[in-house]
């Protein structure tokens, strides 16, 4: 009999794990589409119904990445002039017979997502260290209502802010700069910052800068040389959440630049009328800008339900 | 669900810490936080506010300190007053309404297939949060090419036949409310893991002495246990929801044939068209209603926890 249950058990086991792993294959899919997508040679992309097998080709992150200009009709290179194409060169002319000009608009809006990222990254963890550790640590007065204040100019939605700080970016001169976008994704990753490494700081226990302090430290002393290494996991942790969050705004920067400071999604889906639909391009494009955000996010995985709910729940 | 209860411990070394007089450290600390977040978020809202009673337009060129007219709260009446606005207000709610159900539903359930425990949970449980953390408006992209009825994989992989899921105005607002659903449906499956696992396994033991059937189990025990922080989630993805931008702008763009979501609308008004107070007066009503419904969320959330 309890051979029996214990059977019957392992068969609804296993039928549970087939049942998750289809629904992570489906879930996958639009993902997987895009990967294929973007390795499909040009001549494929249109096909319908898709092909399942076929010869990749790194023909579209080539176009992502280059100016190209069209041949003209009937013109063909001699195989002098191919012998002298590099690498590059001759898998765009293979492909689409175009002649690679010069690099493209993408390393640039790449470069500009890092920059920005980065730098609103550095500033947001600086002060929201030291903020949080002063919530953390010192008898603030009213501090709770500070502290909500904090978190709801984070929960404002940033429709009702667009136009006055647009207005105010234009009178200020900050429009398309990477200044302004560095201060906006600051002023609205930090009190994100402040919300989550309060509740890694407050972990720490305070003894040990009592006894450091009692040792002689000064309270600067006993903060970079105590709290500091002892957050470090989860400063770590906050810095990656701002810095995703910085790299997939959009709203903002879809306003806010237009070219100097223009960030990867403000720029790449409108890049669908320019590549004449290269949809292949555009897949390409689509995996180089999710790649960090991907890699980051399973580096992070443990610490992500504390993230997304700014530290209200801790695993 | 903000309000942490304060731990004694820490409320007796703070106390002790204060009769050290730092104050002028704390201004340092916690100062140069507050003034950002005042200049960027609390300034814009006030002036906000003022340019929503104003007919005032970004294309006007005013001179500095020259003021535009007051108008009062014509612009509020003139937003209630248009059957067209209240169009957009409804889809919006109904966007909201399918999109959150949907990822409420299919989020719980996903969390507790997932509680079953096997080889390879944490890498499948990691595979399925992958869609949280991407740019919305580049998923939006990406679901544009899956869509494409001409040669995305969407239609041919469901066997449907060449059905245009991007600029059909009856079909887009649901083509939307899938790649929502698609994307943070690992959001509440992620909160909803949190809370499962924390049940205590005794509970289900002693119902099982009981004999209790699963139902009954899932009745009293675990829906009860993880209802805060399912409406946690709640809160999130409603507030997430309504101000939906960027993905639509992702899918559909913002054409004629995009659906009529109040925040792109918000958008084109104010940036398009460059009505400035009327956008500001729109943009406030939508905070209204945010507050609104997350308050009564809030409410409900504090009677559970009580």
């Amino acid at each position: 009999m309890a051979e029996i249950v214990r059977k019957k058990k392992n068969i609804t086991r296993y039928f549970v794990i087939f049942i998750i792993i289809v629904i992570t294959i489906i879930y996958l899919m639009p993902f997987l589409y895009i990967i294929y997508t973007s390795f499909r040679p040009w001549t494929d992309i249109l096909e319908y119904p898709p092909k399942i097998v076929f010869k990749p080709s790194i023909g579209s992150y080539i176009r992502i990445f280059t100016s190209r200009t069209v041949y003209p009709p009937g013109e063909k290179l001699t195989e002098e002039e191919m012998a002298n194409l590099s690498w590059y060169e001759r898998i765009v002319y293979n492909e689409t017979n175009e002649e690679v000009i010069r690099i493209g608009d993408l390393p640039r809006r790449y470069l500009n997502s890092i920059i920005i990222g980065v730098a609103s990254t550095a500033i947001t963890i600086i002060l929201g260290t030291i903020c949080a550790y002063g919530f953390s640590r010192f008898k603030v007065r009213g501090k709770d209502d500070l502290l909500f204040f904090i978190l709801s100019t984070r929960m404002l939605p940033p429709v009702v802010v667009v136009i006055p700080v647009f207005l105010m970016f234009r009178f200020l001169g900050l429009t398309d700069t990477h200044i302004g976008l560095i201060i906006l994704y600051t002023a609205f990753n930090v009190s994100f910052a402040v919300w989550v490494l309060k509740g890694f700081i407050d972990e720490i226990p305070i003894e040990y800068e009592e006894a450091a302090m009692v040792d002689g430290y000064t309270r600067f002393q006993a903060f970079r040389m105590i709290v500091i290494p002892q957050a470090a996991t989860g400063i770590a942790a906050t810095a990656v959440f701002c810095f995703i969050f910085a790299w997939n705004e959009y709203a903002f920067a879809f306003l806010l630049s237009r070219k100097i400071a223009q960030t990867v999604p403000a720029w790449l889906p409108y890049q669908m009328g320019v590549l004449g639909y290269d949809w292949g391009a555009a897949a390409a494009g689509t995996i180089l800008f999710l790649l960090p955000a991907l890699i980051f996010t399973i580096i992070l995985r443990k610490h992500l339900v504390r993230g997304i709910t700014f530290g209200a729940i801790r695993k | 669900m903000f309000k942490r209860s304060k731990d004694n411990k820490i409320e007796r070394n703070q106390i002790s810490y204060h009769s050290m007089r730092d104050t002028s450290l704390i201004r340092l600390f916690i100062l140069p936080t507050i003034i950002l977040l005042v200049v960027i978020n609390v300034f814009p809202l006030f002036w906000s506010l003022i340019l929503s009673f104003s007919n005032y337009s970004a294309k006007m060129l005013t001179q500095w300190g020259e003021n535009p007219e007051m108008i009062g709260g014509v612009n509020y009446s003139r937003i209630l007053a248009d059957p067209d606005m209240w169009n957009k207000f409804i889809t919006t709610a109904k966007y909201v309404l399918l999109s959150v159900g949907g990822e409420m539903i299919l989020g719980f359930g996903l969390a507790l297939l997932i509680q079953l425990k096997f080889k390879g949970r944490e890498f499948i449980t990691t595979l399925l949060i992958l869609p949280m953390t991407m740019s919305p408006v580049i998923v939006g992209l990406m679901w544009r090419l899956f869509y494409n009825p001409n040669w995305g994989m969407f239609n041919y992989l469901l066997g449907l036949g060449r059905i245009d899921w991007i600029s059909d105005p009856s079909r887009n607002l649901y083509s939307i409310v899938i790649v929502d659903i698609w994307m943070w449906t690992p959001f509440v499956m992620l909160l909803s893991i949190a809370g499962l696992s924390a049940i205590p396994q005794y509970l289900y033991e002693a119902a099982e002495i009981d004999r209790a059937s699963w139902w009954s189990k899932f009745r009293r025990i675990t829906l009860p246990i993880v209802y805060p922080i399912l409406l946690v989630a709640l809160i999130f993805r409603t507030m997430e929801a309504f101000k939906i931008f960027d993905l639509p702008m992702g899918i559909t763009g913002r054409g004629a044939m995009a659906p009529p979501l109040i925040a792109m609308h918000l958008y084109n008004i104010s940036f398009v068209t460059w009505k400035t107070s009327y956008g500001s007066a729109i943009g406030y009503i939508i905070l209204i209603v945010i507050i609104a419904i997350t308050s009564i969320f809030i409410k409900y959330l504090n009677k559970a926890k009580q």
